[in-house]
């Protein structure tokens, strides 16, 4: 086990693929993605400032909360984790550089594990920033409504929270889509399956929720938003106990280290040939 | 075409069966067989390749990258096994502290120049700062690339793209090098001094394959030639004796310059291993076919010291790999 020169490797891994990762034509489309919370409460801050909007305290947590939870983690994060980690391996064979990286006296798992954890600090670093950012600018607008100090408490408790769940949604997103550009010669489609699995887990039984990362990071969300479909379809919506911290946690966990792993496994047998791709 | 294989020859070939030579100081396949799904990489291929220049040559689809591919380990094969220098090549730890891959490949990581692409290779190898710089400035010195190196790659030209790859398959100091067709793109002068780059690093004990369509090139730099076709290994080891093994089907021609052709064609014409004699028209010389070259250049000293002809010139037409190949592989081949 020569542990010294594969965190050596996996610092030049993670130096290639960062300046990869924040520069670039498909950067742009993951920084719009990260800043759009940033934009949304921006513009609703800025509204309220000049008076063209109220400003109505709880409601506005509510509205950051269901914003976050329903757009932010669902579309945003999934969105640009897709982005970044399906190009990890996918992006590399379609630009015909992978051998590049398969030339190099590097084990393919610690490519995995390099690629990986910078796709992990590329996404959590953007994604974290626009939850950051969004909650702040909510924050300062309701701190001066309510004449209160800026972030008062349980507000830091609450902004701490958010940024676990935004960094775990990297880390459980970023595993899943990992796997897939591996996999998957076109992992677009099994990427709208997993959007369209994600996005009906309101309406399967709770044992069936667990199969789904989104029910565990809602879970850890420090505001419960209740399921309200129009149409009638909340009339179809299972309500399921969100699991406790202790266990959404590690299960996240867990669940992206299996992923890494497998995705550890499937390119030990990985072929470059271009030529068919 | 034939697609029966030549047969190793022992007396003036440098290289050994399988089983004949450690495994630690050859390139060894054995019974390797590659296919993409239903389609034919390369076949029963055994090899035992020693130190020096050895040049993969075929048409397009002939195997050529296949076999590299296999041996840098960016395939695996469907049957077989493969060592290079006793290292498998599913072990790309040791195998690329070993081997240097130039591919067929041209592309490159956006948006890095030169100096940064070799730079980041060798920091994956996990060597520091100061030696991984050290040895970028040596390859770029070796390829001529040093003016260029802070040049984005995206802006090179094809033969600058070209020199960069070489660079980075040599930049660390590789003991085996496998160079897909490095000579692409290259200008007349760059090909010369890749070329002398090539026989260098075989002179200091290096195992250089190099796959190439200019065959008139490959013939000036190869110790050993390894012929393909079809996914099949049709030929192997030097070019003489590949050649000498082909004298029944394919009479070896001497061409001779001299005084008295007549004369000799007439002498000549009697031994039962001459198959044609053909005089020049300027009457100064003739082109033979034999089918035993030892025993045509035995009789042939024999007429010189005997005063029959006075001699200009003579060599082998057809002892090169272009002739060999339009033996072996023919029309079929686009090598030029």
């Amino acid at each position: 086990m020569n542990w010294r020169l594969w965190w050596r490797q996996l610092l030049a891994i993670l130096r290639l693929e960062m300046r990869k990762s924040f520069s670039g034509k498909r950067a742009v489309v993951i920084y719009l993605l990260a800043a759009s919370p940033i934009i949304i409460f921006g513009l609703h801050a800025l509204a309220v400032d000049r008076g063209w909007s109220r400003c109505r305290g709880n409601e506005d947590w509510a509205v950051y909360a269901t914003s976050f939870q329903l757009f932010y983690l669902r579309l945003a994060v999934f969105f640009g984790c897709v982005g970044i980690f399906m190009n990890l391996f996918r992006g590399e064979v379609l630009a015909k550089t992978l051998h590049h990286y398969l030339l190099a006296p590097v084990r393919r798992e610690v490519l995995v594990a390099g690629k990986f954890l910078s796709g992990l600090v590329a996404a959590a670093v953007l994604f974290s920033a626009g939850t950051l950012f969004s909650f702040l600018l909510t924050a300062s607008h309701v701190a001066r409504l309510r004449n209160q100090e800026f972030l008062a408490d349980p507000l830091v408790g609450h902004l701490a929270s958010y940024l676990g769940v935004t960094a775990l949604a990297c880390l459980g997103y970023g595993a899943v889509f990992l796997m897939m550009g591996l996999l998957f010669r076109n992992p677009m489609i099994p990427a709208v399956a997993v959007l369209i699995w994600e996005s009906i887990t309101v309406f399967v039984p709770p044992l069936l929720k667990k199969i789904s990362v989104i029910y565990y990071l809602e879970s850890l969300c420090p505001v419960r938003v209740p399921f309200r479909g129009g149409g009638g379809s909340a009339l179809f919506a299972i309500s399921g106990e969100p699991v406790s911290a202790w266990l959404a946690v590690p299960g996240l966990l867990l669940l992206a280290a299996a992923l890494v792993t497998l995705s550890a496994l499937r390119i030990r047998r990985l072929e470059v040939n271009y030529g068919a791709e | 075409m034939s697609a029966d294989r030549i047969p190793w020859d022992r007396p003036s070939a440098s290289w050994d069966r399988p089983s004949a030579c450690p495994e630690s100081d050859r390139i060894i396949f054995e019974d390797v067989s590659k296919f993409y799904g239903e389609v034919l990489g390369v076949n029963r291929v055994d090899l035992a390749i020693p130190p020096g220049i050895t040049t993969l040559v075929g048409p397009n689809g002939s195997g050529k990258t296949t076999l590299m591919n296999l041996l840098t380990g960016l395939v695996q094969p469907s049957r077989g096994r493969l060592r290079v220098l006793g290292i498998p090549p599913d072990d790309p730890e040791r195998l690329f502290r070993t081997v240097g891959y130039c591919t067929q490949y041209d592309s490159f990581p956006r948006a890095l120049t030169g100096y940064q692409f070799l730079y980041g290779y060798l920091r994956l190898h996990g060597l520091g700062h100061r030696e991984s710089d050290r040895l970028v400035w040596e390859a770029l010195e070796r390829v001529d690339m040093k003016e260029a190196a802070h040049r984005r790659v995206a802006a090179y030209s094809k033969g600058m793209r070209q020199r960069i790859k070489l660079a980075q398959a040599i930049c660390h100091q590789p003991r085996v090098l496998v160079l897909d067709e490095p000579l692409n793109g290259l200008d007349p002068m760059a090909r010369a001094e890749a070329m002398a780059l090539f026989r260098e690093l075989a002179a200091g004990g290096r195992y250089l394959i190099i796959s190439s369509h200019i065959l008139h090139e490959v013939d000036r730099i190869s110790d050993q030639v390894i012929m393909l076709t079809s996914g099949y290994v049709v030929a192997e080891g030097q070019i003489q004796a590949v050649r000498s093994e082909m004298h029944q089907e394919y009479p070896m021609q001497v061409l001779v310059r001299c005084d008295n052709p007549g004369a000799l064609a007439a002498r000549i014409f009697q031994e039962d291993h001459v198959v044609e004699v053909k005089i020049h028209a300027d009457r100064k010389g003739l082109l033979v076919s034999t089918r035993n070259g030892g025993r045509f250049y035995e009789l042939f000293e024999r007429l010189v010291l005997e005063g029959v002809i006075t001699v200009e010139s003579v060599a082998p037409a057809d002892e090169d790999v272009h002739s060999v190949y339009e033996y072996l592989i023919g029309s079929e081949g686009g090598a030029s």
